[in-house]
């Protein structure tokens, strides 16, 4: 109920602004927010120079203006409930930054503003680089790269913090770094270091410079497991000793984390991406939160427990997708084995190939065409010239909807953000438990670079590796096109998809981008 | 701060998250990790604390270094997170009424 409230109250702000209004126009209203928010924030702090002379933790407004920042953080998600709302909240989540570093820097005496600056304007300005040059088929190597540098900041600070702790007012009278402070920071910089090493490995098997296929050292789940107890042991003893007895238990740690993070993510499968990409997103968070906890600051520990949550639902998500535990996504190794046993059985079974001017006339005809987008549409960057073909069909009358499954693609929603780059409306995509009925009415279903989640063995053939995964109903449409670049291989289950074979699918054999122009070319 | 209220407020702040998180519509999975990314950059506050210190105590000088260096990595992540989440978002369009 509170949410459709919310809804409602969203859709008319922007409704009552026809979208012929240049877009400048319309941002007016949140930079005027921002500003008067800004202003207020700036004044308080201004106002009561106290508080930079005493530090921090004395002055209940420094605490307020994190809470604030921590707030901001909670509606920049809440923003993502619905596109309409999603830029307000990215805009509420800048200005929620922004007061976190300013009451930072204004309630410490900083040694060293001018580094600090060069600091923060080199990063910037690569990071912005970055933003607008990367390819949308690119985000999942970007967030994953991305979160390897939130682990390796988290780590940084935990160093800092440990050979430094009294600006981090961590120290008992003694000059002793406090007994919690010391479990926190042996946690946040093994979370951090998994979170870096394992986000590098997954990073260099998205962007292909390391090959997908999961890497199985023997005896790993024993050394796994006996490296995490190591780490979780040292931690407990590093809190106890004293110290100035504890560097080389520290470095153990942070080393141990490292080579963890590196272990754990080797044996994954590049198809398992998906789940572990929202895991590291996962962990990253649990690295700031710990951190948060180290410093007493309610904005990191907000924040992390905000993206650790995240991460860990759409892990869950993802594993739900596809029907499998997160133990045996993270234990990896899934399409190591591609079996020869099934290759033996795929061989001489009759299908139909189909030809481009096939596709267009028969979709021509039809009254609805529901494409499945894949990994494999990505991998062409056949989302543009898709678009082209939805937009010819749909001029003759056809209607066009795209269904998109959770575990398409390298991460979650990576297809969604795909089609929305090409241009495609996202009233016109749709989940798989939204569309999943229509295909039994619909005249065509035009899969492009999708296999596993189209495969009936998931509903049928309880040995297959894929049983029990929900897919589309693509068999109950009346005509299948499947563009497939060649015959031989399978989707990365290693499972042969019955599709294939049927009467209705007709495949056409070719690059998913070259296919889908020369369809537009034939209509 | 004692340990008991930062444990309640991290423990509120996980159910929140997790209602929240529930709420995002699929549609905009990739932006949420593209924004939260950049939120847990909020690591910079300590990197920032580090950085500041500067050399009072022993190690400082080292603290220091390795802060600025964390105010880098959380940087490239901060603007980055963001602007391309802005990106993505720009993208999300309605049908057009014709």
């Amino acid at each position: 109920m509170r949410r459709d409230q919310s809804a409602v109250a969203v859709i008319p702000a922007n409704a009552g602004i026809s979208s012929n209004i240049a877009p400048s126009v319309r941002q007016i209203p949140a930079f005027a927010g921002m500003t008067k928010v800004l202003m207020a924030v700036l004044m308080f702090c201004f106002a009561t120079p106290a508080m930079a002379a005493s530090g921090e933790a004395v002055n209940p407004w420094v605490a307020v203006a994190y809470l604030v920042s921590g707030v901001l953080f909670i509606l920049a998600l809440r923003g993502l409930s619905s596109p309409e709302s999603s830029r307000r909240g990215n805009r509420f989540g800048m200005i929620g930054m922004l007061i976190a570093v300013i009451t930072t820097l204004v309630t410490h005496d900083i040694a060293s503003l001018p580094e600090i600056g060069v600091a923060i304007a080199i990063g910037g300005a690569i990071g912005f680089v970055i933003a607008r040059r990367i390819p949308m088929t690119d985000m999942p190597q970007l967030v994953a790269a991305f979160h390897s540098l939130v682990g390796m900041a988290a780590v940084l600070v935990g160093i800092a913090a440990y050979l430094n702790p009294g600006a981090f007012d961590i120290v008992d009278a003694a000059g002793e770094i406090l007994v919690v402070s010391r479990v926190e920071l042996g946690l946040g910089v093994a979370i951090g270091a998994i979170t870096f090493s394992g986000s590098v490995i997954a990073f260099l098997k998205l962007n292909g410079n390391m090959s997908g296929a999961p890497i199985m050292l023997p005896g790993r789940h024993v050394i796994n497991l006996g490296v995490l107890a190591g780490i979780i042991g040292l931690t407990a003893y590093f809190a106890v000793l004293p110290t100035v007895e504890t560097a080389m238990v520290f470095w153990t740690i942070v080393a141990l984390a490292f080579v963890i993070g590196f272990l754990l993510i080797i044996p994954i499968g590049g198809a398992d991406m998906p789940v572990v990409v929202s895991m590291l997103n996962s962990y990253s968070g649990w690295a700031a939160a710990a951190m948060g906890f180290t410093l007493g600051n309610t904005a990191m520990i907000i924040t992390g427990a905000l993206v650790g949550s995240s991460g860990a639902i759409l892990s869950y998500i993802m594993c739900k997708a596809m029907n499998r535990s997160f133990i045996s996504v993270i234990a990896g190794g899934f399409g190591a084995d591609s079996g020869p046993s099934e290759g033996a059985e795929k061989i001489d079974r009759p299908w139909k190939r189909g030809s481009a001017e096939d596709a267009a006339y028969m979709m021509k005809q039809a009254e609805s065409v529901i494409i499945v987008p894949g990994y494999g549409m990505a991998v062409a960057q056949a989302q543009h010239a898709l678009r082209e073909m939805g937009d010819m069909l749909k001029e003759e009358g056809v209607s066009v909807k795209y269904a998109i499954h959770p575990v398409a693609g390298r991460m979650p929603g990576h297809m969604n953000v795909l089609l929305a780059e090409a241009n495609v409306p996202y009233d016109e995509v749709f989940e798989l438990e939204d569309i999943n009925s229509e295909f039994a009415q619909a005249d065509v279903a035009f899969v492009i670079g999708a296999n596993d989640v189209v495969n009936p063995a998931a509903k049928t053939d309880k040995g297959s590796p894929i049983y029990g995964m929900p897919v589309f109903d693509v068999d109950k449409a009346k005509t299948i096109f499947f563009i497939k670049r060649s015959m031989g291989g399978v989707g990365y289950a290693g499972v042969d998809n019955e599709v294939f074979y049927m009467d209705q699918t007709m495949m056409l054999l070719s690059d998913a981008k070259k296919m889908c122009e020369d369809i537009v070319k034939s209509l | 701060m004692d340990f008991i209220s930062i444990l309640s407020i991290f423990v509120l702040a996980c159910f929140v998250g997790y209602y929240v998180v529930w709420s995002v519509t699929p549609a905009l999975h990739t932006p949420l990790m593209a924004v939260t990314n950049a939120i847990s950059s909020v690591i910079i506050v300590g990197a920032l604390i580090a950085a500041a210190a500067g050399s009072q105590a022993d190690g400082g000088q080292t603290a220091k270094w390795l802060g600025l260096v964390g105010v880098v990595l959380a940087s490239v992540n901060i603007f980055g997170g963001f602007a391309v989440t802005e990106r993505m978002l720009a993208m999300y369009k309605k049908k057009e009424r014709k």
